[in-house]
């Protein structure tokens, strides 16, 4: 199978995982969302591995997926902090800063 | 079976972020080893430690030009020069961090950032002195990243970078002592908007080597060479990674995290975060526009001219209706981000060594800027609201006067630094054709003169009533930063040739 179907793939997993970021309200779906951006990406750099017939794309794979790990840790520890504060988990309540 | 051979690495050449890398390591240890009552001396002794022995050791690197780590780093004149610049603004804003006489609570930062604001345990805390000492570890992980981000030669080493730069400095937003829900709200939107583009830079880095089939910068460019005419992967990939960098400098559209986290922060975090992250990614957006991409140049040059003018434009314009001085500080650095974007646009030597003179000047009027605001409060904490800073100028004229350079020098004026650097890069950009851009630089300017000299007009032209704030007795520390900071930028701007000089002598970014 023409590994190219893998990018295309790729793009549809990133654009839901963008619309997802986009619209959607609570904080933990915005951060799957951006997880399964990161994952299509990996899904990029797998495929073109494949593709360009060097490993360079296999070796970002696994640092892309200790960033994204180290990434939750992060992102966790403010959404859990928020929920805690507010005990509501939706990115839309927080409006205390604007204009 | 092919054997595997291991990269050269050449130790000495990095051996400044190697510093500051086991100085990081070396902070987790003491924050998990060593009792509450000496972390935060050792911690602070630490960071300055590092910080000053990895500049040492980069004024003793000066001469060194190489590529080492398999292609992975590169050190070069604007390397060298922008890691110096870091480390600097680093170590000016680690004084901020240590400053605890300002309040009467202490430091900046919440005595345990896991406590819920306004509950019992916070209270009993702040009752006991407890004080946070992991920000430290934290600011010395996010100076990791920044170094290796100017120096990274390769798309992954970047990637890298860019999230040990940014994932401390999510953490550290939320961590103000003072107005915690503000200062939560700050670092749960810079970091959804964060990783939002993260996900982007990596994702276009796919792309981009999907088209060359590597992700080491120079065989990025020799892929564009040998390739006839350019395809779309290679242009999306290219605006991807672009969109990625353009939000680490707060540049529209990508700009709607910057005025709510300068706001939201602690102030001596806003002082590093908008001082060091252009530095650091600017750098690294010249590097890999210039090294990688300058087969597309005309791509992105487009991209950038359009970014340029409607940052400088949008900035200025939003920042004259600001009421609270931290946020029109954003709405400025969103402006200076056009401005720093003229000179990246310009893509010639001149461009180059007058973007690290725009970063080095701009870093340390930012740094500066925020660190006399940290020195204005009321009973509240710090008053960042422009009205009460009515009369300010009378009722202290020493800090009336330091922030009015801040402001001159922002504004461009003659005799600071700003006027300088405003005029080496608006050259440059018109060395390289590019008159109506440099034209768009010179409306936006005069218009956010306008932002700028009101806070002047403010502080000495009003009377002082009794809103007025205070201005808080700062310890050695903070004294320290202001002093060096107002030094500079009136050095800079009245003998500029010497550091023109270093600047030029740098060259540029080696292949």
């Amino acid at each position: 199978m023409d590994p190219i179907y893998y990018i295309y793939l790729a793009t549809l997993l990133f654009s839901i995982g963008a619309i997802g970021v986009l619209v959607r309200r609570n904080a933990i779906i915005v951060f799957m969302s951006v997880e399964l951006m990161l994952n299509a990406a990996n899904l990029v750099f797998v495929a073109f591995a494949r593709m360009n017939g060097n490993l360079d794309g296999q070796t970002v794979a696994f640092f892309v997926m200790v960033v994204a790990a180290a990434e939750v840790v992060v992102g966790l520890a403010i959404i859990v902090q928020v929920f805690r504060t507010r005990a509501s988990a939706s990115i839309d309540e927080p409006n205390l800063l604007k204009y | 079976m092919n054997t595997f051979t291991a990269p050269e690495i050449d130790y000495v050449a990095i051996a400044p972020i190697l510093i500051v890398a086991i100085a990081a390591l070396l902070s987790v240890l003491t924050e998990t080893f060593l009792p509450r009552s000496v972390r935060r001396p050792v911690q602070m002794i630490l960071t300055l430690i590092s910080l000053i022995g990895a500049l040492i050791v980069l004024v003793i690197n000066r001469d060194i030009r190489t590529i080492t780590g398999g292609g992975a780093v590169a050190i070069d004149g604007p390397a060298l020069v922008l890691m110096g610049t870091i480390l600097i603004l680093a170590l000016l804003s680690a004084f901020l961090v240590a400053e605890r006489s300002l309040d009467s609570l202490g430091d900046s930062f919440a005595p345990s950032a896991a406590a819920l604001p306004g509950s019992v345990d916070e209270r009993e805390f702040s009752a006991r002195g407890y004080f946070q000492t992991e920000i430290w570890t934290l600011f010395l992980f996010a100076v990791l990243g920044m170094l290796a981000f100017v120096v990274a030669n390769d798309l992954l080493f970047m990637f890298v970078a860019l999230e040990v730069m940014s994932l401390p400095l999510y953490l550290m937003v939320g961590m103000a002592r003072r107005r915690r829900l503000l200062s939560q709200e700050a670092a749960l939107k810079y970091f959804v908007l964060g990783a939002f583009s993260s996900a982007f830079f990596i994702f276009g880095a796919g792309l981009v080597y999907g088209f060359a089939g590597s992700i080491s910068l120079p065989e990025i460019n020799d892929a564009l060479a040998s390739t006839a005419g350019e395809t779309l992967l290679i242009v999306i990939g290219m605006a991807m990674l672009l969109v990625g960098l353009l939000f680490k400098v707060g540049a529209v559209p990508f700009h709607q995290w910057t005025p709510d986290v300068y706001q939201g922060a602690p102030t001596p975090i806003t002082a590093f975060m908008g001082a060091t992250v252009k530095v650091a990614a600017f750098g690294a957006m010249m590097r890999l526009l210039y090294v990688a991409f300058s087969g597309i140049q005309w791509d992105w040059e487009i991209i950038l001219w359009a970014v340029s003018i409607l940052s400088m434009i949008i900035g200025s314009l939003i920042a004259l209706t600001q009421s609270d001085v931290k946020r029109m500080l954003a709405y400025s650095a969103i402006a200076q981000s056009g401005f720093i974007l003229v000179g990246v646009v310009a893509a010639s030597p001149s461009g180059i060594s007058a973007v690290m003179f725009y970063l080095i000047a701009y870093g340390l009027v930012t740094v500066g800027t925020l660190a006399v605001i940290s020195m204005v409060r009321d009973s509240t904490g710090e008053a960042t609201h422009l009205s009460k800073w009515a009369g300010l100028g009378k009722k202290s004229p020493v800090l009336g006067a330091v922030m009015a350079v801040f402001m001159l020098s922002l504004a461009g004026i003659p005799l600071t630094s700003g006027f300088v650097i405003k005029f080496s890069v608006f050259a440059a950009g018109i060395a390289e054709g590019d008159t109506w851009l440099v034209i768009a630089a010179v409306v936006a300017s005069i218009i956010a003169a306008f932002f700028y000299v009101r806070v002047i007009v403010v502080m000495f032209f009003s009377a002082p009533n009794e809103n007025t704030a205070s201005v808080a007795v700062p310890s050695i520390f903070t004294t320290i930063t202001v002093a060096a900071t107002v030094t500079a930028t009136l050095v800079l701007g009245i003998i500029p040739q010497p550091m023109i000089d270093l600047l030029t002598n740098a060259g540029i970014f080696i292949r």
